[in-house]
């Protein structure tokens, strides 16, 4: 497996992975305001945010139609379609592509919900690297009062309730959310996870993150170019 | 003297099919016990025109009056994404491995709310395509197949596969008796063989017959004359299933 870097891309594309609640939306979202706001062409891509899959997926999920096997299965056609319609061509045409969650949330839930691993990172073997990827590590405890502050109820499959944990829908989400943060330190030498403590303050982990996207990529090479009329002016 | 019509004879006695153990090509879907599947899965595949859903049509009528409970699957019949993946498709909107994992999304959910659960019923599972016309598909546009074995290793290993090999010539006649036109996707067309979808329309069934001749090796298909007479295809089928249910 290589990255878009070692792959002769001009682009570069940033991952972040962590729990629900972990702060890591906010971080990608900081980043991204200063990339853009700097003038660096940037495009920012969501976890499960096709429209066309989209609606099957929250069908499925209404229904709570889903099994393991599909429930992989779609987000895998959800990634593919943002990935071939979205990221590849953008990263060709020399982009900083900022991805909230990769292929890694999907070995990390999918395998928590019992599917093969060997068979999960086969599928989504068609995709590169990240060349940089954040992972944001918060303690459990307070990704969990994050997450339950910010909604009264827990829906079906974010609570892991398809897994049959618990009849409690808060004690079953926190072994599900428990499992996969297991998952994720298992990954984290693998793939060349930069470790973030997200229980420091937003800034101090933003500034961290700016950090090493400033050392690790050449910024100014992916500055909008003036157009060809703005010159002539 | 007035003749007496002979009774017809009605027969009653029904075979109760043999349980043979079931296995699955890789990884299978997680959680199921094998030996609790009783039922049979078969399998008729063939491009269309090859003449898959009379026969499917005849076998399921005599099936059931053999008494034996039956079930139908097909490509693009989920309940999860048959509308999107129809939709997708009219439109031409997503790319090659999007499309390919939305199939496979397809098969998924058919495998598991359908054909796992009737298998467990002990009933008799006709499935119109499987998982090869899917793979062979995506091979003839180019895609891994080590990729695609991998995918496809959730599914079960039928009890049998007969495929329907039909001359590409034959296709298209018995396509024209049909519906008078060509499918879009049935010719090819996108992958741009020929901008005459007549032309086209051959070119890909023999491209398909190819990847199909590539697959049978491993997945070992029992091959059936689609060019036979309905008529001929049926009796062979027949023969094939009621050996097969015996436990020949």
């Amino acid at each position: 497996m290589k990255t878009f870097s070692e792959l002769g891309f001009p682009g570069r594309l940033i991952a972040v992975e962590g729990l629900d609640g972990s702060g890591k939306s906010t971080q990608i979202h900081l980043l991204k305001r200063w990339l853009e706001l700097e003038g660096v062409k940037v495009f920012f891509s969501e976890w499960n945010s096709s429209a066309l899959v989209k609606s099957a997926t929250s069908k499925g999920k209404k229904r709570e139609l889903l099994t393991p096997t599909t429930f992989s299965l779609i987000h895998a056609t959800d990634f593919a379609d943002r990935y071939e319609r979205q990221l590849v061509p953008l990263l060709r045409a020399g982009y900083i592509v900022l991805c909230d969650r990769y292929f890694f949330t999907a070995f990390a839930r999918d395998v928590v919900r019992g599917c093969p691993p060997k068979w999960v990172r086969g599928i989504y073997n068609f995709a590169a690297l990240p060349d940089m990827t954040f992972f944001f590590k918060a303690k459990l405890e307070v990704s969990l009062q994050r997450i339950l502050e910010g909604r009264p109820q827990l829906k079906y499959f974010e609570a892991g309730m398809d897994l049959h944990l618990s009849a409690d829908p808060y004690e079953s989400f926190r072994i599900f959310q428990g499992r996969i943060i297991e998952q994720y330190l298992a990954m984290s030498t693998e793939f060349n996870f930069v470790v973030i403590d997200a229980n420091e303050r937003v800034e101090v982990q933003q500034q961290i993150v700016r950090q090493l996207v400033q050392n690790r990529i050449d910024l100014a090479h992916y500055l909008h170019q003036p157009s060809v009329e703005q010159k002539a002016k | 003297m007035k003749k007496i019509p002979k009774p017809r004879k009605i027969r009653s006695q029904i075979v109760v099919p043999t349980t043979s153990p079931k296995k699955w090509y890789g990884q299978g879907v997680p959680g199921v016990e094998l030996e609790r599947l009783t039922g049979k899965l078969f399998v008729v595949e063939g491009a269309d025109g090859s003449g898959r859903s009379t026969q499917i049509v005849r076998l399921v009528e005599w099936l059931e009056r053999s008494g034996h409970a039956t079930v139908q699957v097909g490509l693009k019949r989920s309940t999860l994404v048959s509308e999107e993946l129809e939709q997708a498709q009219q439109g031409n909107i997503l790319s090659r491995i999007t499309l390919s994992l939305f199939y496979a999304t397809d098969f998924g959910d058919q495998l598991e709310n359908v054909i796992l659960p009737a298998l467990k019923a002990g009933f008799v599972v006709l499935a119109d395509r499987y998982i090869y016309t899917l793979m062979a598909r995506d091979m003839v546009r180019g895609m891994d197949e080590a990729w695609l074995k991998n995918i496809y290793g959730l599914a079960l290993v039928p009890d049998a596969v007969f495929y329907l090999q039909t001359s590409p010539e034959n296709l298209v006649q018995r396509t024209f008796c049909k519906t008078h036109a060509l499918d879009f996707w049935e010719s090819g067309m996108d992958l741009g063989l020929s901008r005459d979808m007549f032309d086209s329309f051959l070119k890909y069934q023999s491209l398909m017959a190819a990847q199909f001749q590539r697959l049978q090796s491993s997945y070992g298909f029992r091959i059936v004359d689609g060019n036979q007479s309905v008529e001929g295809i049926y009796g062979e089928l027949q023969r094939d299933i009621q050996e097969v249910m015996k436990g020949g």
